[in-house]
C-alpha cells in the first residue's frame, strides 16, 4: 500500500482548520463534499506496483494488456440533473486513481462508530493491474431530466436483433458500465463495489459479470473455454488501434474514445465436448491447438479464404466461424473472458461461456461482423448470445480533469 | 434476531448477560474492548438525546406490555378475528423499539422467535414460544385452542422485559447502532417476507422498524446537522423516500397489503430504498467525534 494522504498533510493543503471536523467526521467522501474535487492532489503512482496509468490520452482497460479477472458492472442511474452526474464522475475520479494506485479509497477512520471508508478487502495486495474504463449506454440520453439528448452519437444505438439471439433482460443494457479488469479477482470485485457505495443514491447495480481469462506464461493469446486462442487477429499497434479502435477527431465528445460491445455468451459445453476434433476445427476454421488458420502451421499465419485441398475444397470451411468473421472485412479490438456462473436451472447444463467484449471506433463494425455469422456460423450450433449491451466510453482523463468531462462541457 | 451489536453496546455499559452462552460472551467482550482501544471516547454530550430515546422506547414497551394484554385476553377467549387484527398492530411496538427490545438475549427468542431461529439454536420445536408461534395457531392452524399456555407464556415474557428495560443503560452507540440495525433486520428479514411466513404482515414490521430508525435519526438531528448540515438532509430525503413506497402499500383502514401481493419488482424497489437510506445512516456516528 502506497502512502495515503495524511490529516495533516490536507490541512496543510487547505488552510482550513474548519476542515479537520469534516475529514473526522465522514471521511474521505465528506472531505471531497466539503473541499471541492479540484483540490484532491491524487496522481497516478509511479513507483506503485503492477500498476496501469490512469490518465492519458485514452481510458485504461482498452489497449491495456488483458488481464487475468474482468468485474463488469451494468448500472442505471438515479441521479436526476446533469450536475448531480457530473458530480459523481468527479467523485469517482480520484477514487480511480487511488484504486488503480493499489490505495484505499480514503484515509482510514479513527471514529468506530462509522464503517470504514474502504471496504478493506484489498489490505495487503497491490494494484494487480487494475484498470477501469467507464461508458455510457443509450438509455442514458433518453432520461429527460439529464438534458443530454443533444449530445447522443449517432453510433449509439441498441444493437439489432441478430440471428438466434436469446436475449435475457437481466443481462441487457444499462446506463452506465463499468469495466475492472485486475490480475486479482477482488482486486477487480473491490474496485466496482467501492465506486458504487460511495455513488449510493445516485446509481444502482443493473446486472454484473465476472469474467476470467488463463494468460499462458509466454503471453500467448487465451484459450476460451471450447479450447481454442482467443483474439489472435486483434489490432496490435499504436496504428492499428487509431484505425480499429480510437473515435477519430471532430467526433465531439467521442474523440478518442471508443465503443464497448458486451455480449454474455452461453456455450453449451455439454454438446461441443462430444463433438469430434474435426468438426470442432471447422466450426472454428482454426486448428485447436496451434491456432493458425485451416492448413497453416502458425497461429499468426494469414488466413486465406481461397485455399483449397487436393480435391478443390476450401480449407477453412464456408461456414466457419473464422471464414465468415474474415469475410465482413472489419477488424475489432476483442477483449473477451471466460465465465462461470453456476448451472442453468431449468436443464442442469453449464451456465459458462463467453463474457465478449470488444471496442470499435465504430459499432458498425460488430455490427457487420456478427450480421456475416448470421445463420450460417457453424458455432451457433453450440453457443447462444443471452446478453448484450452498447456503451460510449469517455476519451482518456487529463491530470486536473475528471471521467466524461467532454460529455458535460459540450453544449 | 440480532442482538448480537446491541450485548456490545451492553456489555460496555456493564449491564451483565446472564443469558448469552460463553463463546457468545467471549467474542462480544473481544469486540467490545476492541472497539474501547481504537476509538476515541465521545466528547460530545448527548444527555439529552438518550434520555428523549429512553422516554420513547419505554413508552413503546408500556404500550407493547397493555396491547399484548389485549390481544392474549382475546387469544384466550378464542376471538380469531379479533386476534388476527391485533397481532400485526401489537408486534410494531416490540419492533419500533426493537434496539432495547431484543436486548435481552433470552427473552428476545422467547417472545419473537420464529420457528427456524429455534431450530438453528439446537432446540426442538417444543421450546417454540411467543407471537411467531401464536401466528401460526391463527393462521395455519386457525385456531386458538390448545395455545392458551403459549399466549399466557407470552404475556409473562412481556412482563418480564417491561420489568427489565426500565434499567438499560441507553449509550449513544446504542442509538446509533440500533437505527441500522433497525435497517438491517428490514434487509434480510421483512424484505424476504420471512418474518411473518403465516400472517405474512411483514409490511407492518418493516414500517415499524423504519419508524423506530427515523425516531432515532429525528432525536439526533440537530447534532448531525452540527457536523454534517448534507447528511442530514440526504437522511430526510431517503427517509422520506422508503416511506412514500410504503405509503403505496397501505389499506384503507391504515394497515398493510399481504407481503404476499407484493411482486418481485415491488420488493426490489424497497430493498433498494432501504439500501439507500442505510448507507448514509450508518454514518450517524460522526456525532460521536
Amino acid at each position: 500500500m502506497s502512502k495515503k494522504i495524511t490529516r495533516r498533510e490536507m490541512l496543510k493543503l487547505t488552510g482550513m482548520t474548519a476542515a479537520g471536523v469534516a475529514i473526522g467526521a465522514s471521511g474521505f467522501g465528506g472531505v471531497a463534499k466539503a473541499l471541492g474535487y479540484n483540490l484532491m492532489p491524487v496522481d497516478d503512482n509511479l513507483l506503485a506496483a503492477n500498476k496501469v496509468m490512469f490518465y492519458g490520452k485514452h481510458q485504461s482497460g482498452i489497449a491495456t494488456p488483458v488481464q487475468k479477472h474482468v468485474y463488469f458492472a451494468s448500472l442505471e442511474v438515479l441521479a436526476s440533473t446533469k450536475e448531480e452526474l457530473q458530480d459523481l464522475f468527479k467523485l469517482w475520479t480520484p477514487l480511480s486513481v487511488r484504486l488503480m494506485n493499489g490505495e484505499d479509497i480514503g484515509d482510514s477512520t479513527t471514529n468506530a462508530y462509522v464503517p470504514p471508508t474502504d471496504t478493506g478487502e484489498t489490505n495487503g495486495l497491490d494494484a494487480s493491474n487494475l484498470s477501469l474504463t467507464f461508458g455510457v449506454g443509450p438509455s442514458l440520453f433518453e432520461k429527460k431530466e439529464l438534458g443530454l439528448a443533444h449530445l447522443k452519437p449517432s453510433e449509439l444505438k441498441e444493437l439489432p436483433h441478430f440471428p438466434k439471439d436469446q436475449l435475457d433482460e437481466a443481462f441487457c443494457g444499462g446506463d452506465l458500465c463499468i469495466q475492472a479488469c485486475a490480475d486479482d479477482p477482488q482486486v477487480a470485485f473491490h474496485a466496482v463495489r467501492n465506486l458504487i457505495r460511495q455513488a449510493s443514491g445516485k446509481v444502482l447495480l443493473k446486472w454484473t459479470q465476472t469474467g476470467f481469462n488463463a494468460l499462458p506464461a509466454n503471453g500467448g493469446t487465451p484459450r476460451n473455454l471450447f479450447s481454442f486462442k482467443d483474439g489472435t487477429v486483434n489490432p496490435s499497434t499504436p496504428t492499428d488501434f487509431d484505425r480499429t479502435v480510437w473515435v477519430d477527431s471532430g467526433k465531439s465528445w467521442m474523440t478518442n474514445g471508443t465503443y464497448l460491445i458486451v455480449r454474455r455468451i452461453q456455450m453449451h459445453l455439454e454438446t461441443w465436448d462430444r463433438t469430434s476434433l474435426k468438426d470442432q476445427e471447422a466450426a472454428f476454421g482454426r486448428h485447436r491447438d496451434s491456432g493458425a488458420p485451416i492448413g497453416k502451421t502458425n497461429e499468426f499465419d494469414e488466413v486465406d479464404l481461397t485455399a483449397v485441398d487436393k480435391n478443390n475444397k476450401l480449407l477453412i470451411p464456408e461456414d466457419s466461424h473464422v471464414f465468415l468473421a474474415k469475410k465482413a472485412n472489419k477488424t475489432i479490438l476483442r477483449r473477451a473472458f471466460s465465465y462461470s456462473s453456476g448451472i442453468v436451472s431449468a436443464t442442469g447444463a453449464y451456465d459458462a461461456g463467453l463474457l465478449f467484449i470488444s471496442f470499435q471506433k465504430d459499432p458498425k463494425s460488430f455490427i457487420d461482423i456478427q450480421n456475416s455469422l448470421g445463420r450460417l456460423d457453424r458455432l451457433n450450433e453450440y453457443i447462444t448470445h443471452r446478453g448484450s449491451a452498447i456503451f460510449a466510453c469517455f476519451p482518456g482523463v487529463a491530470k486536473g480533469s475528471y471521467i466524461g468531462e467532454a460529455l458535460f462541457t459540450t453544449l | 434476531m440480532k442482538y448480537k451489536s446491541f450485548m456490545t453496546a451492553l456489555l460496555a455499559s456493564s449491564i451483565i448477560m446472564g443469558a448469552c452462552n460463553s463463546t457468545d460472551e467471549a467474542s462480544n467482550t473481544s469486540e467490545s474492548s476492541k472497539v474501547e482501544e481504537t476509538s476515541t471516547i465521545p466528547q460530545v454530550d448527548l444527555q439529552t438525546e438518550l434520555d428523549t430515546y429512553k422516554a420513547f422506547a419505554l413508552e413503546q414497551m408500556d404500550s407493547f406490555l397493555i396491547e399484548t394484554e389485549k390481544f392474549v385476553n382475546a387469544f384466550k377467549a378464542g376471538d380469531l378475528e379479533q386476534s388476527k387484527t391485533l397481532y400485526p398492530l401489537v408486534r410494531m411496538y416490540f419492533e419500533r423499539s426493537e434496539p432495547i427490545a431484543e436486548s435481552f438475549g433470552d427473552l428476545d427468542p422467547r417472545i419473537d422467535g420464529r420457528l427456524v431461529d429455534i431450530q438453528e439454536a439446537g432446540k426442538g420445536e417444543e421450546e417454540w414460544t411467543g407471537y411467531h408461534k401464536l401466528e401460526y395457531a391463527l393462521w395455519e392452524e386457525n385456531t386458538t385452542v390448545g395455545y392458551e399456555a403459549i399466549a399466557d407464556q407470552l404475556l409473562t415474557d412481556v412482563k418480564e422485559l417491561y420489568a427489565l428495560v426500565q434499567t438499560v443503560e441507553v449509550t449513544p452507540d446504542l442509538m446509533i447502532t440500533g437505527a441500522v440495525d433497525l435497517l438491517n433486520e428490514v434487509s434480510t428479514s421483512k424484505i424476504s417476507g420471512e418474518e411473518e411466513i403465516y400472517s405474512h404482515t411483514d409490511l407492518y414490521d418493516f414500517k415499524a422498524n423504519i419508524e423506530g430508525a427515523e425516531k432515532i435519526f429525528d432525536i439526533l438531528r440537530a447534532k448531525i446537522e452540527d457536523k454534517d448540515a448534507a447528511l442530514a438532509t440526504t437522511l430526510e430525503e431517503k427517509f422520506t423516500a422508503v416511506n412514500d413506497l410504503l405509503a403505496k402499500y397501505e389499506t384503507a383502514d391504515g394497515g398493510y397489503v399481504s407481503f404476499v401481493d407484493l411482486t418481485e419488482e415491488n420488493t426490489k424497489e424497497l430493498a433498494t430504498a432501504v439500501n439507500q437510506l442505510g448507507e448514509p445512516l450508518s454514518q450517524m456516528g460522526i456525532i460521536l467525534e
